[in-house]
Formats: structure tokens, C-alpha cells, sequence
């Protein structure tokens, strides 16, 4: 066992953990932040996309102790802290952009990181920068909807409202 | 995943004492390695990581002009910091997986590892680059030794990968549609002496230049010359995603439209 | 003006808040003190003889609790199958054993053999990885025409060969169809397959299997759209348990698509091997392990013919499908080759002579099971396909050649066996030339060939069969449940109600629905409303949600449940205004007397049934009804897509450009959510039609086994849809008018595609008559240079 220290949503977190810890495994079984989902084991479903050191990682592909002094930023600090939704997580319920919820954390996450980057992405770079987020019930029109919406774009346009 | 110990040295020296141990192995991004991993494929003792070596990190323009890119800089990384140096190996490194895999991913991870469908290979054989280790230089030439196999000795990193930086150049990729690894993908670099042309997703035995279509473009830079060129369907790969015979149209097709990029 | 409250409005979904946060609770959040965790060792074979199973070493390995194999299980029931299909000759469908373990044989890649627990899972793995099994290899039986020869190899020794069943509806008579063949003036034949499928909801599946000896209970946790139907399966017929003793709770399920309603091996493994080993036990399935353990959908082989006359009436149909049932018969395997499918096969069109003939096989792969449309995606694929094909083959318009032959009339009886209540498949055409707009694909087809691209048209229509029903009919069909569904309706002292239901959300957004229905027939706001579900200790017997069934049939127990409620608390308005009963009205939440200002509101008549101070003495007290509704017919949603596609002529590369549905889903509660269904059934639907392909090799081994070889719809594969549902004929049999509009996208896209696809390609000079899905580029390239 190894000690690993983080920053997780702005608080100093540290536990033991074996090398081949996931950093999605520490976030779930060591702090119960479980809304950080694990969907698949080859790097594509993204239900686990986190941010490290502001940047969307796949934390199921991502060994706990490479986050070692990291800063994490999981589905749980998204909110403010009176409960309020953050602007990404108002438009997806808003524009129905989630069904069972189970890619939600991932796609909020991977959202996150789009809109720093590009704050007014088009419809094409959207879908593209979604590549790595899989959802199954939505068939990604309310997704993609609520994310142009987040980025204050009229989503009213979109075909056939 | 069998359990190991883990790594993260600061220096390449460290690095290389660390994989001095037996069954240790290199961790470039862990993008392909965690995953095989986790199917219990491989049993190293010690994974060391190479994200914490200052020194392998970035992208760089060097004196004789060209690009070097740390072994351990992800591929985000270069595909924006190359982006004014060499576009289309920036373009290129933008394409791997998806962002989040490109925010870990590394040159020196996708390079020793030489998936056969993997992107940055054509790019380092497309470029004529040089392999630049804890101990030696490789040419690209010498360095991708088939699939899954390289020139690499036991223990040896990638520290940086340098570039000469062609007249023109584009990657053209047709993705596999699960993987969105290259079906096929092309990169083609036109360099005053002449023109490169690396394939890779195709053949079996992983990347490779397609010599008949330099030699023709070469002669004439246009897409037309490829038009009724066959590259050789012999050993290319046949899956669930394609043939022999269309991934080897999809290498003419992918050629094409590189050369069409660079006039 | 979009209403804001109740029944047809785009309610947001309050279930979102909790999904959106990280405040979920899936099963596999749950984790119980002092649980241990299971490995299956799964065969890594199609077909073997199992010769030996050692598990000395294993059992000695660190943080081993107990090894189980096979043997373990000598005297527990298998797996069971919910449906019994009689086949054409009177005789029943051979139904082999599934055991939880293996015994004898392994029949699939993903067969399991032996279960590790131990301390932790990776203990497991390695545990695992110590047992020795010897197999004997057996060759593998893959393709369903040569299963069915005499003298092929037999999945299962004990069957007399590889067919389940061999089963028709319609027409009995042969000679009769033969001769509506051939005096017809054009016959269009179709050899096609519908393409093995993977659910894949997000979530992969998981059981926490939990004892207390003190009391002798049972909780199993598990990823199931019908905790119920668990439960019954579970003690019934595989362990044997007294259901009293047992709860299943199905917490959020992260998407179901079909593949969670079945009884699999690990919930009855996990629910055992907690008393054998005194330790909660839970499994979690990997991705991988999912491909290979998960039921799979789809997988028929068809040929279907189309007879029809001189003026291209439709005069007759016959479908030769071969239906893949993988090694064992899953929970509900067997119906949906049969009456899912066979049913279906008049579609919207007035065809007077039908006739359906389906063998189903045993292979040496995993179990097909329902998948997203389950039967219906089967038969509207290959009516539309070959509706498509005669009208390229006569030169008529394929619109109007539908449009001609569709049902009118209602209620009308098909000749197989179904009767439509209502439709007007016309109307809802015209809502989809009109959304899609046909008439501007000219000019569109023009600049897309400006680009060097083929662009085509597909448009097809659905019919579907939802709320399957009634009880006593499907009986009578071979089923071994009934299939209505049921609600308690508590109204609690202050006026808030809680509802507890028999139907399961897994992204339908029921906590959001269902409650506009209850406050919109009380006058209350819908936040006073709370749906309770998912949890067999809280909620009546109800049989979940699969075939887009839940507010056809658990809202209509809802809306039953809420009438008795309203019925009695109309008795304590009247005693306490004094009135009678008769004259009392009920309206935004405020009961009054007929033509007098006299009120009294929907709280404080709630609190006087549990404070029965001023009461009517014939009336007791409390306020909570239940209700179970089985309803008299099937609802049959229907409707009119359109696809328009490009394809890269020099790769075979197709790239959806505008995707329209009309669809008629009768009276709609919250039309945002309606939507979302439809959006995500066509994208599973492209999924089909493109790019989703589960293959096998000659021997056995999965291809397609994860993510990286099985390609699953991304959102740059998929356009924005137009999704018009403003056609409407309410169900004439249910309470709320309602149809169900779960799997519609679903069954109603891949033939779209498919059409549009080969439009392109015809148009483009390229005579194709079909391309088998998924229409993958090299595929589509394949076909145009054959």
C-alpha cells in the first residue's frame, strides 16, 4: 500500500492504495464519491471522465497514484455548494439531455472541459469533442441541445422544436 | 489487474534504474497499457511512470528547425503546440481517441507500443523522424520493427521524438467505427527531396511506406498519379470493419486526398 | 399554448437533480458491510464437454471464501423461460436445462463454469485463474440452416435436434398461399438478415446478493426493469425460496433497453452464495463480461415475398425466418420470434393472406433475448425492406404504393391475429411529408452531387404492439405470467401522495410522468406526487417495464387506483359539506357541491380520513387504494419515417443528413419526454442500421467482444432529429388514451436507413437490391463495386 494525497472538489484527501488502483476506484470505494461511473474497460464509454488539474481524464484508465497532488474535480463539486445547478447541469435538465443518468456525470464533466476550452463550440464541434462520452437513451440531440444551450446559443433553432 | 509497484521518478536516469528491475515496464500515458492490464494480459512488476520527467514533456523548435516533441507529452499537448510548427502533426495528434485519452495519451507510449492501427506511427515514418532514446538515435525507418514490435531494446525510453518539419504534409484518416482507431490512415509529407508516404491501420505487420506512390508523386505531385496505383493487398489486415481489398482502395483513396491537401 | 402543469406538459424531470450531482444510487454504489465478491470463470469455448472441474488450488488461494461449480447446484432449479410456443404440429417448444453453472457441457464463450468468492475481487481473479478445467472441445454450432439438418451437431444431447420450435401464424393452408403466389401479377422476394445486437446500456448489469440468519431474509440488489418478475423467477423455480422471505430492489438502473428484464444466473448465484457463505456477495459485470453474459437481440435470417396484383394491391405475404435463441432459452426468449414478430408482420397494410414460419435455433452462442422493439424492429424490417424493393422493381413511387395499401378502418382484424383499435396511417403520413420535407429532396439530392455524394430517400412506416395484453389471451399464447401491472395510490394525511407502482424507470422519467397524471385528475400541484418504485418491500406485485408498456398499463392502474381514491374521499367531502355524493365536484383540488359555493379542499378531506373526528360512519378510514389493470388489447402506436443520407461514393462511407419521424402515439402526457424516447430509439436504430454488429467466428469466439470491435452510435454518427407527433388517435381501451412510445424510434428507423442507403445508390447508377445491416462502409462499397 501507498499513501496518495489529492485534491478532491477543494478538499485534501489522502487514502492507501495498492499500485494498480484506479484513480476511479479510489474516488468510488475510498471517498464514496460515487457518482464518477464505470461503464467500460476499455477507455471508450467516458461515464468516468473526471478533471485532473483542470483537464477531463478517464479515471477508470488513470492509476490513483499517478493523481498523486493532483487537483480532481469530480460530478459532486459541480453544484454550488447551496445545492444550485451549475449552468451545464441546469441546461441538461432543461433540454432533457439525460435519460437513466448514468453517462450524465461524463458528459457533464467532458462539457465542462469543452466550454473552457471553446466557450461557443458549433453543433459539429460539439459532437466531435463528444466522442469519448457514450450515452445509449438519448440518441445525443437533447445532449448536444443543452450544451449549445449552456453556451448561450440559442437552442430553439434545432430542428423540428 | 495483478498488482504492482508503482513508480514516478523525475529524471530520465531514475526512469531507466527503476526499469533496470525485472519485469518492470514503462507507463507512458497508460491509455493502451491500463486497459490491457485490466484484462490481465500483462503481469509487469513495476510500472514506472514517465509523467513526472520534466525533461520528456513538450513541444519544441530546434536549431536545425525541426519539431521535438518530449516522448512523455500528451497528445493535447502537441496538437496544440505544434499547431503553428508542423499542422499536420498537430492535426494528427488532435484525431487519437478522443480528448480525454488525448490528455493522457503520450508520443512515447503510442510509438513503443506500435498498435498496428495506431495514428502517431505514420506520422514518425511519414516524417522521416528520428527516435531519440535514453541511449541512442533511430531513424523511423529502423525503428518500427512489425506489429506490436519495435527497435527498442529492453528498458529503453523514448525521451523525444524529432521532427524534420516537410514543405507540406496532411494526415488523412478513415475511422474503424467502434475503435476510431485509423481503418487506414495515411500521412503524407512532401520535403524538398522528395516525398514520404506512410500507411498504417492496413497491413498486418503495422505501419509502412508506401514506396510505388512516393515514387510516382515523386515524378508528379498530383492525386492522379495515385489514381491507378494498387498497393499490394497481400498482407493487409481482414476484420469485421473491412477487407484486404477495400482497406487497400481505402490506402489509395486516403493517398489521394492527402496529396490533394498539400497542393 | 404548451401547458405548464399535468397532463401534456413538458414537465422538467425531477430525477434529473439527483443523476445530474453524482447523487445516484445504482446498484453498484451500494456495497454492504462486510460483502465479498464473485468471479464467474467463464468458458473461453463455444461447445466442450466439461471432463473435470478442479478447484483444490483455488480454494486454498488468499482471501478465498468458497469456490461453486456446477455441482453445487445438482439440486437447484435452472434458469427458466417465461414462455412456452407451441410449434405448427401441437407439440411444445423443447426447452433444455440452464443451470446457474455449468453442468456437463459449456455451450457459449461466457458460459460460466465456477464462481470464486473471495475477500476482494481481484483475490477472485486470481483464484480463478488456479482452477483447472479440462474440456473437451466439441465443434461449435454457428449457423442456424446447417443446425437444423438432420445429424448436425446437438447444442443439447438430450434435445432431438437443434430446433426449438418450427412455428407459423396466418395462413395454415399452403396450397392457398401458393396460389396467391402464383396468380399474382408481381412477386418481390427478400433474402435479408436482421443484424445480432448487444443492448449495452451504459450501466453494466450488477447483484449484491445479501442472508440474515436471524430472520431468514433475502435482499437481492440488481439492475432489473422488473424487480417482481425477479423475485417470482427467482424463488419459484430456481431456488426454490418463499417470496415473503425475499425482497428485490431494482434501485436506478442505468438503462435497460430489454436486456435487464430477464432472471440471469448471477442475481439467483449472488442470492444463494450469500446464505452459503454467510457474506453478502456482489458482482459487478465488466464490459466485457457483459458482451459475453448479457442476452443479446435481434438475429434472424428471412426470406419474405410479397405478392401483388395487377393494380400493386398487396394480396398476399410469406415470411421463411430462422431466429437464433443462442445456447439456452432466456427469461422470454421464445416469445419474441413468435408473437412479437409473427404478429407484427401485416404491418399498416390491409394484406388479406399472410403467412409467418419461424424456426428457432439452438447455437453455441450467447442467448437472444428482447432487445429495444423486440420481434416488431424484426418484422417491420423485412415488410418495409421488401414494400421498398417491389416498388423499385414496379417504377412506383414507394409512398404511394404504401399509402394504397394501408388499413383505413378501424377496429380492423389482421390474419395474424392482432385487431387494430385506431390508426390513421394516412394522417400520419401527411405529418411526415410535411416535416420532412419530401418535397424540397430534389434540390437537395442536386447539391449533395455538386459535392460528389449520393444522396438518397428512405421512408418507411411502423406499426407496433404494445402493452402486451391481456392476461388471459397471452396465456392461452403460451405465456407463463400475466401481464397486467398495478398501483397503490397513498394519500398521506396532509395531502401529499406517494405512489407506489409495479413499473420500473430506467431513464423513462416516470418519477416526472407519472405524478402529472395523479395531480392533473386532483387539481394539486405535481410536486405533492412522489413515485415510489423499484423495490419488491414497498410496491405491489407489478410485472415492470419492457414493450413500452408502463403508462399504457401501470398508468392505467394508476389512474384506476387514483379514481377509487377520489371516489372515497368524495364521500368524506360529502359528510363534511353535508351534501350528497352525487352532487359533489372535485376540481383543483377543492371539492365543492354542485351549484352552490360550498368547498372543501383536497388536504383538509385528507386529513379528516386519518383524523375521523367528523366522519361518515360507513366509510372507514385512511386513504390509499390499489388497483391492478389488465387491459383488454394490445395499443398499437404506428407511424412514418424519413431518412435522407449521403454516401461517399469513393468509400462507401454513409453519413445521416436528416432524420424525420411522425409518429402516433395516441394522447401524450409530457411530450419532452416523449421526444427523448423517440430521439433515442432512432439513435439505437442508426446504431442497427450502421454501425452495430455482434459477430462470431466459424468457431464460436465473439469478434465483436468489447467497445473497441463493437461500434456503438457516438453523437458525431447522428444528426439532430425532427420528431413530429402531433398525429394522434387515443388507444380507444385504455383510461388515458395513451400507446407507448419506447421502442417506436427503434423499430421504425433501421429500414429508413436501409431504404435511403439504397436510394442513394440506385440513383447513383448503382443497381443494388440490398445490403445487409450493419451498412458499414466497406459493406456499402462492397455492394457498389460487386
Amino acid at each position: 500500500m501507498t499513501k496518495v494525497s489529492m485534491t478532491v472538489n477543494g478538499t485534501a484527501v489522502s487514502g492507501d492504495v495498492e499500485g494498480r488502483t484506479l484513480l476511479s476506484g479510489f474516488l468510488r470505494d475510498h471517498l464514496n464519491l460515487t457518482g464518477t461511473h464505470v461503464g467500460c474497460d476499455t477507455a471508450q464509454c467516458g461515464a468516468c471522465v473526471v478533471h485532473v488539474n483542470g483537464e477531463a481524464v478517464k479515471s477508470c484508465n488513470m492509476l490513483a497514484l499517478e493523481a498523486d497532488g493532483a487537483d480532481v474535480g469530480t460530478i459532486e463539486g459541480q453544484a454550488s455548494p447551496d445545492g444550485s445547478l451549475s449552468v451545464i447541469q441546469q441546461a441538461f435538465q432543461d433540454h432533457h439531455g439525460l435519460q437513466c443518468g448514468f453517462c450524465t456525470p461524463g458528459m457533464v464533466m467532458s462539457t465542462a472541459a469543452l466550454l473552457k476550452d471553446n466557450p461557443r463550440p458549433t453543433e459539429a464541434e460539439i459532437r466531435k469533442y463528444l466522442e469519448g462520452n457514450l450515452c445509449r437513451c438519448t440518441g445525443y440531440h437533447n445532449i448536444v441541445k443543452a450544451i449549445m444551450a449552456a453556451s448561450g446559443q440559442d437552442a430553439s433553432r434545432i430542428a423540428a422544436e | 489487474m495483478y498488482n504492482f509497484e508503482f513508480e514516478k521518478p523525475s529524471t530520465i536516469a531514475d526512469a531507466v534504474a527503476a526499469l533496470g528491475s525485472e519485469d518492470a515496464q514503462a507507463l507512458g500515458g497508460g491509455q493502451t497499457l491500463i486497459p490491457t492490464l485490466k484484462q490481465r494480459l500483462a503481469a509487469p512488476s513495476v510500472l514506472v511512470s514517465m509523467s513526472g520527467i520534466a525533461e520528456m514533456q513538450g513541444v519544441c523548435i530546434e536549431d536545425d528547425g525541426s519539431v521535438a516533441v518530449g516522448g512523455a507529452t500528451p497528445h493535447a499537448t502537441v496538437a496544440r503546440d505544434a499547431a503553428a510548427s508542423y499542422p499536420a502533426l498537430a492535426a494528427l495528434a488532435g484525431q487519437i481517441g478522443d480528448p480525454a485519452v488525448r490528455n493522457r495519451g503520450t508520443i512515447g507510449g503510442s510509438i513503443a507500443n506500435n498498435d498496428p492501427a495506431a495514428c502517431y506511427p505514420a506520422g514518425v515514418l511519414g516524417s522521416g523522424a528520428t527516435i531519440v532514446t535514453n541511449t541512442r538515435r533511430i531513424a523511423a525507418d529502423d525503428f518500427f520493427d512489425g506489429m506490436f514490435t519495435t527497435a527498442l531494446d529492453e528498458g529503453e525510453i523514448v525521451t523525444s521524438v524529432r521532427f524534420p518539419v516537410p514543405q507540406a504534409a496532411s494526415y488523412q484518416k478513415f475511422l474503424q467505427p467502434a475503435s476510431r482507431f485509423a481503418l487506414v490512415g495515411v500521412f503524407l509529407a512532401r520535403f524538398a527531396d522528395g516525398v514520404r508516404v506512410a500507411v498504417t491501420g492496413a497491413r498486418e505487420d503495422g505501419v509502412f511506406r508506401w514506396s510505388e506512390a512516393e515514387a510516382a508523386l515523386n515524378n508528379v505531385f498530383h492525386p492522379d498519379e495515385i489514381t491507378n496505383l494498387a498497393v499490394n493487398s497481400m498482407n493487409m489486415i481482414a476484420d469485421l470493419h473491412g477487407s484486404q481489398a477495400y482497406r487497400a482502395h481505402l490506402v489509395n483513396v486516403m493517398t489521394k486526398r492527402a496529396v490533394q491537401a498539400c497542393l | 399554448m404548451p401547458k405548464d402543469s399535468g397532463i401534456g406538459a413538458s414537465s422538467k424531470r425531477r430525477e434529473d437533480v439527483r443523476f445530474l450531482t453524482g447523487a445516484g444510487n445504482y446498484t453498484d454504489d451500494i456495497n454492504v458491510h462486510g460483502q465479498a465478491y464473485v468471479h464467474f470463470l467463464r468458458s473461453d469455448i463455444a461447445h466442450g464437454r466439461i471432463k473435470s472441474v478442479d478447484t483444490s488450488a483455488a480454494e486454498g488461494m488468499p482471501g478465498v471464501v468458497k469456490v461453486f461449480t456446477g455441482k453445487d447446484f445438482e439440486g437447484v432449479g435452472g434458469m427458466p423461460c417465461g414462455w412456452e410456443v407451441t410449434d405448427k404440429h401441437g407439440a411444445p417448444m423443447q426447452e433444455p436445462p440452464h443451470p446457474i453453472l455449468a453442468q456437463g457441457k459449456v455451450r457459449h464463450v461466457g458460459d460460466p463454469i465456477a464462481a470464486v468468492v473471495a475477500d476482494s475481487l481481484e483475490q477472485a481473479r486470481d483464484a480463478a485463474e488456479a482452477i483447472n478445467v479440462d474440456i473437451e472441445d466439441l465443434p461449435a454450432v454457428m449457423d442456424m440452416k446447417a443446425a437444423a439438418q438432420d445429424g448436425a451437431t446437438l447444442v443439447h444431447d438430450d434435445l432431438k435436434n437443434n430446433i426449438c420450435y418450427d412455428w407459423q401464424l396466418g395462413e395454415a393452408d399452403d396450397d392457398k398461399v401458393n396460389e396467391v403466389f402464383a396468380n399474382a401479377a408481381h412477386v418481390t422476394t427478400l433474402d435479408l438478415v436482421n443484424n445480432r445486437l448487444v443492448a449495452n446500456p451504459m450501466e453494466p448489469r450488477v447483484a449484491v446478493g445479501e442472508y440474515k440468519r436471524g430472520t431468514d431474509e433475502y435482499t437481492l440488489f440488481t439492475t432489473s426493469q422488473n424487480p417482481h418478475v425477479i423475485r417470482l423467477l427467482m424463488c419459484a423455480f430456481v431456488l426454490g425460496l418463499p417470496e415473503h422471505k425475499v425482497r428485490v430492489v431494482a434501485p436506478d438502473v442505468g438503462g435497460g433497453f430489454g436486456t435487464k428484464i430477464f432472471h440471469y444466473a448471477e442475481e439467483a448465484f449472488c442470492t444463494f452464495a450469500a446464505k452459503a457463505c454467510n457474506r453478502p456477495v456482489k458482482w459487478t459485470s465488466s464490459r466485457s463480461e457483459a458482451f459475453m453474459s448479457d442476452a443479446h437481440g435481434r438475429d434472424h435470417v428471412s426470406k419474405i415475398e410479397l405478392a401483388l396484383d395487377a393494380d400493386n394491391n398487396f394480396i398476399g405475404l410469406r415470411t421463411n425466418t430462422y431466429a437464433n435463441l443462442g445456447a439456452y432459452l432466456s427469461t422470454f426468449s421464445s416469445s419474441v420470434p413468435t408473437w412479437l414478430h409473427g404478429t407484427l408482420m401485416a404491418g399498416n397494410y390491409k394484406t388479406p393472406v399472410i403467412q409467418v414460419n419461424v424456426k428457432a435455433m439452438f447455437t453455441n452462442t450467447v442467448p437472444v433475448d428482447a432487445y429495444r422493439g423486440a420481434g416488431r424492429p424484426e418484422a417491420t424490417f423485412q415488410l418495409e425492406r421488401v414494400v421498398d424493393k417491389a416498388a423499385r422493381e414496379l417504377g412506383v413511387d414507394p409512398i404511394a404504393l404504401r399509402r394504397q395499401n394501408f388499413v383505413t378502418q378501424f377496429p380492423y382484424d389482421t390474419p395474424v391475429a392482432l385487431t387494430y383499435d385506431t390508426g390513421d396511417y394516412n394522417g400520419t403520413m401527411d405529418k411526415l411529408e410535411a416535416a420532412a420535407d419530401l418535397a424540397g429532396f430534389a434540390a437537395r439530392r442536386t447539391a449533395s452531387k455538386a459535392n460528389g455524394k449520393l444522396r438518397g430517400l428512405g421512408v418507411n412506416c411502423y406499426i407496433e404492439a404494445c402493452g402486451i395484453a391481456p392476461s388471459n389471451i397471452v396465456g392461452m399464447l403460451g405465456a407463463r405470467a400475466g401481464l397486467y401491472d398495478a398501483a397503490t395510490v397513498r394519500v398521506n394525511a396532509t395531502g401529499s401522495i406517494s405512489v407506489m407502482v409495479g413499473a420500473h424507470s430506467h431513464g423513462q422519467g416516470h418519477e416526472t410522468a407519472f405524478p402529472q397524471v395523479v395531480a392533473d385528475m386532483i387539481g394539486i400541484d405535481e410536486s405533492m406526487v412522489e413515485i415510489v418504485h423499484g423495490d419488491t418491500s414497498k410496491i405491489p406485485f407489478g410485472m415492470g417495464t419492457y414493450g413500452s408498456r408502463s403508462l399504457a398499463v401501470c398508468g392505467s392502474a394508476m389512474v384506476k387506483a387514483t379514481e377509487k381514491v377520489i371516489e372515497k374521499a368524495k364521500k368524506i367531502a360529502a359528510h363534511l359539506l353535508e351534501a350528497s355524493e352525487a352532487d359533489i365536484e372535485l376540481k383543483d383540488g377543492q371539492f365543492s357541491v354542485a351549484g352552490t359555493d360550498k368547498s372543501v379542499a383536497w388536504g383538509d378531506v385528507t386529513l379528516t380520513a386519518y383524523v375521523p373526528h367528523n366522519y361518515p360512519l360507513e366509510v372507514e378510514p385512511g386513504l390509499e387504494e390499489t388497483a391492478f389493470y389488465d387491459p383488454a388489447n394490445f395499443t398499437f402506436p404506428a407511424g412514418a419515417y424519413a431518412c435522407e443520407v449521403e454516401v461517399d461514393p469513393e468509400t462507401g462511407q454513409v453519413t445521416i443528413e436528416k432524420f424525420t419521424a411522425a409518429d402516433d402515439f395516441g394522447n401524450i402526457i409530457n411530450p419532452m419526454i416523449v421526444d427523448g424516447q423517440v430521439h433515442g430509439g432512432i439513435g439505437q436504430g442508426i446504431g442497427q442500421a450502421l454501425l452495430e454488429n455482434c459477430a462470431y467466428d466459424e468457431n464460436g469466439q465473439l469478434l465483436s467482444a468489447s467497445f473497441m470491435d463493437y461500434a456503438m452510435p457516438r453523437a458525431d454518427d447522428v444528426p439532430f432529429y425532427a420528431v413530429d407527433h402531433s398525429s394522434q388517435t387515443p388507444c380507444t381501451h385504455n383510461p388515458l388514451g395513451v400507446k407507448g412510445c419506447g421502442e417506436a424510434g427503434a423499430i421504425g428507423s433501421p429500414p429508413a436507413v436501409v431504404n435511403a442507403v439504397l436510394d442513394a445508390l440506385n440513383a447513383g447508377g448503382k443497381a443494388v437490391d440490398h445490403i445487409d445491416m450493419p451498412m458499414s462502409p466497406s459493406r456499402v462499397w462492397a455492394a457498389m463495386n460487386s
